[in-house]
């Protein structure tokens, strides 16, 4: 990996260092190859958006850096150090947290429940129910999630839009430097995806890496700093945002080639950190 | 109320100014503002008529069904006869506390009857002869036999992934076999151990009663008061004092007329009085398992499996510990309820009937108000599903009627059970609640 570009990161790793680099990560399910040695970096302070096609392994990417599925060949590399992920409490103890498509949440326990399903705070063997509504609570508020009537709701009563805005919160909660977001904004209306786009600049703005997968070139274009485009398995450009438009993003997606783009420069899958807003 | 202090409370972190107190005070509970019972109450009956009916159409079930029986046969509200619901429904709701852990996962355990008979047969086998073991020991063995059991049928339905309703229902065949095939043709093993009669025939002294009454009582006072108040001093909102005391005060009152009514004399010839063994089993384990499912992590977690097995596993609860745990402790409290019936009748013979004592307790943790598509329930549901059970039996035997009607109107009660909740949850649905 080239070094070459100064980290504008405001927290996070030292400067230089990405956060997460992927090398030639594959996946296979039976016969498919799903992942074809996908190469992407991350950076702390920066929104990156994963676009690509139905079917291109956008969520099986997702899901084998969570430690969902592990990985059949390749590396991956956690602030410099080579790191497997052999499930999602591995990823969870590097500071990897997943707002997955499907949500995640169980719609019987409320939102306080929710956001430490799995990390419940304790005092001796009790349950510490104040702490864990105290600190739910204020969560919510510095994320500016002003919707939720009450932290004691069940998440069933919640509308689309703050749903996402729950599992989005559970996702920072916990000291994560890398929040990945699968599709957050696919069901949802325009001022509740309005909610969740805002909520992801924040997350940016907060020294968070932000991994953003989205159909919504629009959505895309408005929160991300870079785009990494995946098309069958294969990661055919990680470009900065101002280097590309929507147009280039379509052609990527669907053809794997953009003349624009390769008109100006070498291929844009070397990914050599060319931001233009460093 | 003394609510103002909460505004002193905000997080360390966050700028003292009032919008972000008032935000912080809105997302905690319900709004501070609401303080007044008759909000609290008013809220509480909105939630009722948008579906939320917790365990309201259980307890006017109950007062139908009193004032049915009542009316037909006058002895129906008797001290006496009140107290021979205990014991009468205390298996069904022994066993139906393990099963609400099996129902909230969703899962089905069918074998908890006959693994309780087992348990029974067991415990009486080591009671016989002149070589007898002592009560405890017997006891010990038949629950940690049962516990097994029910372990071991959790395996196989977590790790070999098989379906609970055939590996318990296998459950339910072979433990059958393995009773008939210990006691013989039409075997029967008298218990002449005094303690283990005494746990569903024995009572306590009036005294005793009292004791243990107030001692309850007090007891769930502190507690309430304490966690009211510590919640106050975290700057949560809290319910208001008055909501609290009248709780408070309900319990109270629950324990003292179950006491008075306990403490009549009951008896015929010799005076027979105080509040049956078997009752303090039946409270013992209910706080026992209220206390596990609500403030505990492994009971947060058998509502997070049965509510989305998928997020429990991505949040890193380990599904086969706790599904194995569930049907473990359905088999433990199938061995609790197998003593206390053995208990009942003084004896284990093969006239007696684990394969209704199954379908019975589901059908009392249903009528009691969880739901058999996980997620929903709570330990109390089997109390008061035991005791619309018990109240049908023991009325029907009262007014006469034959087993057959028993059955069919057991039958009907569930049913309409089952359809308030269905109807209870479409307005659930309209409204946004679970
Ligand atoms: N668990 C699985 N087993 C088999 N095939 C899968 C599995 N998950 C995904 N796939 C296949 O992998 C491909 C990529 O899927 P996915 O990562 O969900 O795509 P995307 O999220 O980009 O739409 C699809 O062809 C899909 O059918
Ligand atoms: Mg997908």
């Amino acid at each position: 990996m080239t070094q070459t570009a100064s980290d504008t990161a405001p927290a996070g790793a030292p400067s230089g260092t990405p956060l997460l680099q992927l090398e030639g990560i594959r996946k296979r399910f039976g016969a498919v190859e799903v992942l074809r040695g996908v190469d992407l970096t991350l950076r702390s302070g920066q929104v990156t958006a994963l676009v690509g096609d139905n079917g291109a392994g956008k969520s099986t990417l997702i899901k084998a850096v969570a430690g969902i599925y592990t990985i059949d060949d390749g590396r991956m590399l956690w602030e410099g150090r080579h790191v497997t992920v052999h499930n999602p409490k591995d990823a969870a103890a590097l500071g990897i947290e997943v707002v997955y498509q499907d949500l995640a949440l169980a719609d019987n326990l409320d939102v306080v429940q929710n956001m430490f399903l799995g990390r419940e705070r304790r005092r001796g063997l009790l349950l510490d129910e104040d702490s864990m509504e105290k600190s739910a609570g204020e969560t919510l508020a510095s994320l500016q999630v002003t919707t939720v009537r009450s932290v004691r709701q069940p998440v069933a009563s919640l509308s689309g839009g703050q749903r996402q805005s729950v599992a989005v919160a559970k996702a920072v909660m916990w000291n994560s430097k890398l929040v990945i977001l699968d599709e957050p904004t696919a069901a949802l209306g325009v001022s509740q995806t309005r909610q969740v786009l805002d909520l992801v600049k924040r997350l940016g703005e907060r020294g968070l890496a932000v991994l953003i997968v989205s159909h919504n070139l629009n959505d895309v274009f408005e929160v991300a700093d870079r785009i990494a485009v995946l098309r069958l398995g294969e990661m055919v450009a990680d470009v900065a945002r101002g280097d590309v438009d929507s147009q280039s993003v379509v052609e990527l997606m669907t053809t794997g080639r953009s003349d624009r783009l390769t008109a100006d420069g070498p291929a844009p899958t070397s990914s050599a950190a060319s931001r233009e807003d460093a | 109320m003394a609510d103002t202090e909460q505004t002193t409370q905000t997080s360390p972190g966050a700028e003292d100014e009032p919008a972000e107190i008032a935000r912080l005070a809105a997302l905690t509970a319900t709004p501070v503002a609401v303080d007044s019972f008759a909000d609290y109450a008013r809220g509480w009956w909105t939630r009722v008529r948008s579906g939320d009916t917790g365990s309201l159409p259980v307890v006017i079930g109950l007062i139908i069904l009193s004032i049915i029986f009542q009316s037909q046969n006058h002895h129906f509200l008797t001290a006496r006869n009140l107290t021979n619901l205990i014991p009468q429904g205390a298996e069904y709701m022994l066993l139906a506390l393990g099963i609400i852990f099996v129902l909230l996962l969703g899962e089905i355990d069918l074998s908890v009857g006959f693994v309780g008979y087992l348990g029974g047969i067991i415990m009486a086998e080591l009671l016989k002869g002149p070589h007898a073991h002592s009560w405890w020991i017997a006891c010990l063995a038949c629950i940690g036999v049962t516990t097994a059991i029910g372990i071991v049928q959790g395996l196989f339905i977590t790790i070999l992934g098989l379906p609970s309703f055939i590996v318990t229902l296998a459950g339910y065949l072979g433990w059958q076999g393995v009773a008939l095939l210990i006691l013989g043709n039409g075997g029967t093993v008298p218990i002449q151990n005094h303690v283990v009669n005494d746990f569903a025939g024995g009572e306590l002294t009036p005294t005793a009663g009292w004791i243990v009454a107030i001692v309850g009582s007090l007891l769930f006072a502190g507690v309430t008061l304490f966690g009211a108040e510590r919640r106050r001093r975290s700057g949560l909102a809290v319910p208001p004092r008055s909501l609290t005391l009248f709780k408070i005060g309900l319990v109270a009152a629950a324990a003292i007329v179950v006491t008075i009514i306990c403490n009549r004399n009951r008896g015929a010839a010799i005076a027979v009085r105080g509040i049956p063994w078997v009752a303090l089993i039946i409270v013992g384990a209910l706080a026992l398992w209220t206390f596990v499912l609500t403030k505990l992590r492994f009971g947060r977690y058998v509502y997070a499996v049965g509510g989305n097995a998928e997020a429990a596993r991505r949040a890193g609860v380990n599904l086969v510990v706790v599904r194995t745990t569930v049907f473990g402790i359905a088999g433990l409290m199938a061995g609790v309820a197998g003593i206390v019936a053995a208990s009942r009748l003084e004896s284990v013979s093969t006239s007696s009937d684990g394969g209704t004592a199954v379908l019975y307790c589901i059908a009392a943790a249903v009528i009691g108000g969880t739901s058999l598509f996980g997620g929903r329930g709570k330990a109390m549901h089997a109390l008061l599903g035991g005791l619309v059970i018990a109240a049908i039996y023991n009325g029907m035997g009262l007014l006469g009627l034959s087993s057959g009607t028993q059955y069919v109107v057991t039958a009907l009660v569930l049913l309409a059970a089952v359809a308030v909740d269905a109807v209870a949850r479409r307005g659930r649905a309209n409204a946004g609640v679970v």
